[in-house]
């Protein structure tokens, strides 16, 4: 199947391993992947900031660029949401008729990496191993507005060596938010203080999520505490064989 | 919309720092908004249709926000009809001055009270004692409010952030009755404030309240409580005077069937809350001999003309979004600056205030977004969605403008995002340095960016064009 991949800005600009393990995923399970040059973002940051005519600008790009493609993957829950539950309001609310009308058709072809494992390609053992003991933290849009369920937790079971653990208080914020975590730094690092508890409360080496965003908040915690866990994207994890580090 | 003891309070930010340094604070709230949480998922589970309860109750209140002229106009001929009196206060001052003539026309200097928010919301209290009138408050927490010259914090548990040993030293303090040796045992916290607010209610002739629900077609106002303090307030004076937002009529008896399950479920998390007192008018030899209903608007009918503010208006006040709000259980109650906290006061606030006030300006901005609210919100409220929607009216710093603006610009193009990833790539740890806000590394290391982007890595290896 031709998979074209939607990186994000952030894996792209940050944490580009993320997109390297998604192309070592889908590659070994013989996929083709392509990657539309043409993309910048989802306009999530501007959209949840307070600039919708901003994030309209990227809602009318990425339609634009992702509209020829019938599989689109997106390594991240809080994008895909974006792209799914908001693309098309956001150009409805601006009286952009025809682009919401294409951005309401192109939606349902972009899928969150665990949904287009689990739903479109039908595999829960994609040959991984990861001999670590880890937990999985469900961020909030990939629980509450994708509805992953338990899609990351079959696919992360099926990975050899890995002993998954039971996060306390999984299902709670960890206080990333975006802009919120500078405009309201203290109820963040507060809410990111328990999540870091719990985290820890599990002997866990490994935090793994579907968002490097709130990673890059948790993680960035842990390591300031120098706690001893660091954090893997669950396609990183996805694309471990086991020897060395990942991707 | 007026509110005086709101007058002036800092951005939520400020507020909140203080009070995530609060570890009692801290302590109370956890273990409260924790319990409660469970107990209304578990009253939630019991109802195999609870999604079509939530369906119906969002539709009734959509309907009837939608005819809110029409049914309004009913309930006033109803009510009128059954012998009571309605008025309308377009705003909190239009408000208080009907309350107060009200009650100074029964030459009375003191009125008991019912929980209510919308009294709270047009500060009557104050309005009241500025005319030389007492208000007692009698729900349980509102007098432990009241007596602590303190603030509501919570909807439903307006004393949430005090825990037993606080209210006992409250009581010791400001009721006279209180005996000596009063303990912190909730029984004897409990009889003490039976003891102080029976005599109230013996001698009281005006009482006021506010209203869950009002049934444009017979005319009916309805109060659900716990205690059954505000039954006593509703039955024993002479004079019953209730002050209600005109969101919270609905069309017929029929719908009180929907949000008689969805409220205490979700407020109280029973299946039923102890006392449902509702009157029609006045009935000769039975309760108040006197019945005034005051309609207030105070913002709401500028709210109803934002197509997507106005489903603000849907709340029920249950305060299940305040219970599973992960900012409310650590900013607490007092950071919203209005008697509507946490994520719905977030929301309702700078609409019914309107943008102007620093507080309320910096309400859209306090939730991660991480929609536990709108999960359990008994009226699909989704409120992320009206957070976002009110963030793009907020005022902004021009500092922020020029950022937002500039990585807009950067994000707008993948080739000026191709060379702001290489320039970023090239100067990794000096990057690290200058970017990073202390907001951020106050608590958390930030990530060096890489030497390569992820477009960088695909066309030195994978692209074939």
């Amino acid at each position: 199947m031709k998979i074209a991949l939607f990186v994000t800005c952030v894996n792209d600009t940050l944490f580009p391993e993320t997109g390297r393990a998604v192309v070592t995923v889908l590659e070994r399970l013989g996929h083709e992947v392509v990657f539309p040059a043409g993309q910048t973002c989802c306009g999530q940051m501007h959209l949840n900031s307070g600039y919708p005519e901003r994030a309209l600008a990227m809602v009318s790009a990425f339609t634009g660029v992702f509209e020829p493609y019938d599989v689109i993957v997106a390594p991240s829950g809080s994008c895909a949401a974006t792209v799914r539950e908001w693309h098309a309001r956001l150009a409805a609310r601006a009286g952009r008729d025809d682009l919401a009308a294409r951005a309401a058709e192109l939606a349902p072809r972009v899928h969150e990496l665990s949904e287009l494992l689990v739903d479109v390609l039908g595999v829960t053992d994609v040959g991984a191993a990861f001999p670590h003991r880890v937990a999985y933290h469900p961020t909030c849009h990939s629980l509450r507005t994708l509805r992953l369920g338990d899609r990351p937790l079959r696919l992360l079971r099926e990975v050899r060596g890995l002993d998954l653990a039971d996060l306390p208080d999984a299902s709670e914020c960890c206080g990333f938010g975006g802009t919120f975590a500078l405009k309201n730094g203290d109820v963040s690092a507060a809410m990111c203080a328990d999540k870091v508890a719990a985290v820890k409360s599990t002997g866990a080496e490994v935090l793994c999520a579907a968002d490097n965003s709130c990673l890059m908040h948790v993680g960035g915690a842990l390591a300031r505490q120098r706690a001893g866990v660091r954090v893997a994207h669950l396609a990183e994890i996805l694309a471990g064989t086991g020897e060395g580090s990942p991707a | 919309m007026s509110m005086p003891t709101y007058l002036g309070m800092p951005p939520f930010p400020d507020a909140a720092r203080e009070a995530v340094a609060d570890t009692r604070l801290r302590r109370n709230l956890a273990r409260a908004t924790g319990t409660i949480r469970e107990r209304r998922a578990a009253a939630v589970a019991e109802l195999a249709d609870w999604d079509e309860l939530r369906e119906c109750a969002k539709q009734i209140k959509d309907h009837t926000l939608g005819h809110l002229g029409h049914y309004l106009r009913m309930l006033e001929e109803r009510v009128t009809a059954a012998g009571g009196v309605v008025h309308w206060a377009r705003d909190a001052a239009e408000a208080n001055a009907i309350v107060t003539r009200l009650v100074r026309e029964t030459g009375e200097t003191e009125v008991v009270k019912v929980k209510s928010m919308a009294t709270q919301e047009i500060g009557l209290n104050e309005a009241l004692a500025e005319a030389g009138i007492a208000a007692v408050e009698t729900d349980l927490a509102e007098l432990i409010v009241q007596l602590g010259d303190d603030r509501p914090s919570h909807l439903l548990v307006p004393a949430i952030h005090r825990n037993r040993a606080e209210i006992r030293e409250i009581f010791r303090r400001a009721m006279p009755s209180a005996p000596a040796d009063l303990t912190d045992d909730p029984a004897a916290l409990a009889e003490a404030a039976r003891r102080h607010l029976r005599a109230r209610f013996l001698a009281a002739r005006v009482a006021v309240s506010g209203a869950n629900f009002a049934v444009a077609e017979t005319g009916t106002v309805l109060v659900v409580e716990s205690e059954g303090n505000g039954r006593m307030c509703l039955t024993l004076p002479e004079t019953l005077i209730t002050v209600m937002g005109i969101e919270k009529v609905l069309p017929t008896a029929r719908d009180l069937e929907v949000f008689l399950q969805v409220l205490p479920r979700s407020s109280t998390a029973e299946r039923m809350n102890p006392y449902t007192s509702a009157w029609t008018g006045v009935t000769p030899g039975d309760g108040p001999r006197a019945f005034h209903l005051v309609l207030l608007d105070n913002g709401r009918t500028a709210t109803l003309a934002d197509a997507v503010g106005r489903q603000a208006l849907r709340c029920i006040r249950c305060s299940a979004c305040l219970n599973v709000c992960p900012v409310y259980a650590r900013a607490g109650g007092h950071a919203y600056g209005s008697p509507y906290p946490g994520p719905i006061g977030a929301i309702l606030s700078p609409q019914l205030r309107g943008l102007g006030s620093d507080v309320d300006a910096s309400l859209p901005f306090a939730s991660s977004l991480c929609g536990a609210c709108y999960e359990v919100c008994p009226v699909a409220i989704d409120i992320p969605e009206v957070l976002v929607h009110l963030r793009g009216k907020a005022p902004k710093k021009p500092s922020e403008r020029l950022a937002m603006g500039l990585a807009g610009a950067a994000l707008a193009s993948p080739r000026r995002l191709a060379a702001a990833q290489f320039a970023a790539g090239r100067s990794r740890r000096a990057v690290r340095r200058l970017r990073a806000p202390r907001a951020w590394t106050d608590t958390r290391d930030v990530p060096v960016p890489p030497a390569q982007s992820f477009r960088a890595w695909w066309k030195a290896n994978r692209d074939r064009t």
